[in-house]
This record gives C-alpha cells, structure tokens and sequence, in this order.
C-alpha cells in the first residue's frame, strides 16, 4: 500500500513539472517513480488510506485558512520588530507539551509553528518541544502551550492523527 | 495587475526579511526574521507568476512551487537552529530564559 | 508596468547583496550559513521576476531547480554545524 501511494504521488509530480502527457514521458516517469517507491517507501507516512476521508479534507481546509492568516500576521509582527528604533525583542527558548502521537502530526505542528508570530522550532523530544521566542510573554507553561500551539494543535489532532 | 500588486507586496516582504538580517543583534533572532519573511514573499512572488500566467504549463509550475518552497525553507531552517545551538553559539545578553540547555548538553 | 517590474527586478537583487554582505561580514560561521539559506530562496524570487519580464517559461523550472538544490545544501551544511558524519 505504501508503495502504491509514493509511485502515484511520484508519478502526478512528474507528470505536473514537466508538463508534457506523451506516452515516453509518462513512461519515463512510471520508471523513474517506481525507482523512487523501490528506495524511499520505508521512510513514507503511515495511515495513507484514512487521508481519503472527506471530514478530513474539510479540517485540512480549515487549518489551511487559520494557517495563512497567521502567517500574514506573523510578517507584520516581524515587520514591526525590525522596522522600531529600539527593537522591542525579550528571546528566550521555552519548553512545551504536546498531546500528538504520529510523527507527521508533529512534523506538521513543528512547521506551523515556525511560521507563526515570532517563534521558531529547536528540537522535538518524544513529548517536548523546544521553542525559540522571539518576545516572551509569560512565564508560566499552560499559558505559553496556550498561546503558541493553541491555534493549531485541535485541528491538526482533527485530520492528521 | 493583480500580479503586479502581489510581486509588489512579496518584494516589500522581501526588504522586511533583509532589512531584519542587517539589525538583529544574534543568529537565533536574524534566522528568525530572514526565514519567515523571505519565505513569504517568494511565495507571494510565485503566486504572481501563477495570476500572470493563468493556468498554463508556466502557472502550474509556479503553483506546485509554492509548497515545495515552504516545507524545504521550514525544514531547512529547523536544521540551522539545531546545528547551531550544537555548535555552541551563545545567544543575545538580551535572552531570559534557556530550557533546552539543562536538557540537552 | 515593464518599467516597474524592472525597478523590482533590481531591488531583489540588491536584496541579494545584502545577503552577501551578511556572507563576508557575519561574525560567526552560522551567521554565513544562515545568510547563504537566504540568498537560495531570494534567487528564486529573482527566477520568477525574470520569467514575468521576459516572457521565457522555462526560467520557472530552473526556479524549481534551484529551491531543491538549496534545500539540500543548506541540509548538508546543518550536518556539518552539528558535527555528525552525513549519514547519521
């Protein structure tokens, strides 16, 4: 199954950058893709057929706009940072929990984080992750998880678990 | 038009992200700014080429490298951080708080 | 509007000799990295402004070319910081 899923993944990639439908170039690309499957399906995801799932779909579109929107933010935040006289930045690396288990959930979460307003991802240990803030804004732990994976870990658990 | 307006704002992102490379005082914050930035506004440059072109083979070229930009410039700039920290730079006299020191080194 | 896809043209390529000044200035080997990570993605920006002038499509493809090689790159610096061999 794994393998199915990285050829035809492999193959619509193809087929979408070099944009030429032929019969040898989709036979080239069959060949290359299935060279591809051969090596690298070990290190694919788990759980490909459960991404079928319509409710899934929906969710992934609902953290795609949530996503954007505090990416913009993020720029202005940024702008803001750079463009001030004095600089206003208080960093800090700070530690925190979450409840995801599979490892693209997580991969997903470490991204989303890195494009929000001012942090920045270090290092994933089993259940931890460590943060790069660019201003740190309180102290204690449930209020920092609350404040930087709020947004996006409920829906993240939604789609990808 | 509407891809004039769009490479206009990701060029403006593009300062934004440089001007942040010039002033941060240490490599955490500079990598920080220059990443989000920059990784903004070539996609919005990318998105651009997509309005330009419509939905011909130059399009959906850009299109498709919209993602392929995001995910190599956050995974990328996860490598630098950790290689950093490891390396042992020392972060700005302006930090408060390091959690990861106590539990890594 | 030519003309001032040209003014923008030549703003991000200064933008990339920001980016080189980080390159020969910068106080530690990380800041040089950090700086080289950058100046991949603003190439491809650069890329895609010159397929929109010019009207050459297949500029694009050397953008998408270039963001893959860059990635890797910077992969294979972020090993070399950490201090593993590469096939760790």
């Amino acid at each position: 199954m794994r393998y199915v899923s990285v050829f035809i993944l492999g193959l619509v990639f193809w087929l979408l950058i070099t944009f030429r439908f032929t019969v040898p170039n989709i036979i080239v690309g069959a060949a290359a893709s299935l060279l591809c499957a051969a090596i690298f399906a070990g290190y694919s995801m788990t759980g490909t057929l459960q991404m079928l799932n319509p409710v899934r779909w929906f969710w992934f579109l609902v953290y795609l706009v949530t996503f954007i929107f505090s990416c913009i933010k993020a720029n202005l935040d940024v702008a803001y940072r750079v463009l001030h006289p004095r600089m206003p930045i208080k960093p800090g690396i700070v530690k925190i929990k979450t409840s995801l288990k599979s490892d693209f959930a997580k991969t997903l979460l470490a991204n989303s984080i890195t494009m929000t307003p001012g942090t920045l991802t270090v290092d994933v240990k089993n259940e931890y992750l460590y943060i790069h803030w660019i201003y740190i804004r309180s102290e204690d732990p449930e209020e920092t998880a609350r404040i930087i994976i709020g947004p996006f870990e409920k829906y993240i658990k939604k789609f990808a678990e | 038009m509407a891809a004039i307006v769009l490479i206009s704002v990701g060029v403006l992102f593009n300062i934004f992200g440089c001007i942040g490379l010039l002033r941060l005082p240490d490599v955490y914050n500079r990598l920080q700014a220059a990443t989000k930035c920059v990784t903004l506004g070539c996609c919005s440059i990318l998105l651009g080429v997509f309005i330009h072109f419509g939905l011909t083979d130059a399009g959906i070229k850009g299109l498709i490298a919209i993602p392929l930009l995001f995910f190599s410039a956050t995974v990328a700039a996860h490598a630098l951080v950790r290689g950093t920290y490891h390396f042992g730079v020392k972060m700005t006299e302006k930090s408060v708080k390091d959690e990861y020191k106590s539990d890594v080194i | 509007m030519n003309m001032w896809l040209e003014i923008l043209l030549y703003t991000q390529i200064a933008l990339s000799g920001v980016c080189l000044y980080r390159i020969i200035r910068g106080p530690t080997i990380p800041d040089r990295m950090v700086a080289i990570d950058i100046f991949g993605i603003l190439v491809v920006g650069v890329c895609a402004i010159i397929a929109i002038q010019t009207g050459k499509k297949f500029i694009i493809d050397i953008g998408i070319a270039w963001v893959i090689l860059s990635f890797i790159g910077t992969l294979t610096l972020a090993k070399y910081l950490s201090g593993k061999k590469l096939n760790e």
